[in-house]
């Protein structure tokens, strides 16, 4: 009943760990846009949030079969796509050269400028989401 | 890794960018010196960029690989009057181009800014992380 309490929060918290995981990799980029021959990375959050996604669905079917390394039938099965790691799935890209440029670095400062505040945005959102179901279950625990 | 290590990688990056400007600002202080009795003359320096990894591959920071002088010719301008002339008439110059500099200092300031700019950011967002659940 709990795990289903907590799904929706189980979500925001991957895609608040990908946010902040992209945020790390657009601030690389703006450190490195004078570096020659640096080549800008990004990631795919549509196909890293499916991945991650599916590997907590796939730690929740193993947790029925009760095999990955559980030795009570009551304990909660270690995730293994756990919230603090990103599993596999999260394979950084490279970002498309707009404007090629001699000493081959491809970074677009502009761009990489309006993905640093969209995804900024974007993390604030997702904390808001959290704030707020957590605000749910808070008043739901205590009933008042 | 979580967010903090953005201010390891903006930081290297602001730290790169002032030993550039600094670079800059000795090139711009030189430009007009002459030669000594020696004959060798100020050349401009460069500061030559290098990508360094921070313990993921998602995060890289930058640090100053080398300082280079430029190999480019000392700049000689006919003024017999001058102590410093030679035997011609000529006197030896840098060969620091201060427009070149001015572009580039304006370029590493920007390049600074903006990663001040994205500390900042990063720091707002974590301290609402702080917050969360309040």
């Amino acid at each position: 009943m709990f795990a289903s309490l907590t799904s929706g929060l189980d979500f925001q918290s991957k895609a608040l760990v990908l946010r902040a995981e992209r945020q790390r990799t657009i601030a690389s980029n703006i450190a490195n846009a004078d570096t020659p021959g640096y080549v800008a990375r990004d990631i795919d959050f549509k196909a890293a949030m499916a991945s991650a996604t599916s590997g907590s669905s796939i730690a929740a079917s193993k947790s029925t079969s009760t095999t990955s390394g559980v030795t009570h039938p009551g304990h909660i099965p270690l995730a293994e796509n756990g919230v603090g790691s990103l599993g596999n799935g999260s394979k950084l890209g490279y970002a498309a050269q707009s404007q090629p440029s001699m000493d081959g670095n491809s970074v677009d400062l502009d761009r990489e400028r309006a993905n640093f505040v969209d995804n900024s945005v974007r993390y604030e959102a997702t904390l808001r989401f959290i704030n707020g179901q957590s605000k749910t279950i808070l008043s739901a625990i205590q009933g008042q | 890794m979580s967010m903090f290590s953005i201010f390891n990688v903006s930081g290297s990056a602001i730290s790169a960018q002032s030993q550039r400007l600094n670079v800059v600002a000795s090139n711009l202080a030189n430009a007009d010196a002459v030669a000594g009795p020696d004959g060798q003359g100020y050349k401009g320096r460069q500061v030559v960029f290098e990508t360094v990894p921070m313990g993921s591959d998602a995060s890289a920071g930058v640090k100053v690989s080398s300082v280079r002088e430029s190999s480019e010719p000392l700049r000689k301008v006919h003024n017999p009057s001058h102590p410093s002339a030679d035997a011609e008439g000529y006197v030896t110059q840098s060969n620091v181009n201060p427009v070149e500099e001015m572009v580039n200092m304006i370029s590493a300031s920007r390049s600074y800014q903006n990663n001040v700019e994205v500390m900042n950011t990063a720091k707002t967002l974590l301290l609402k992380t702080l917050q969360m659940g309040q």
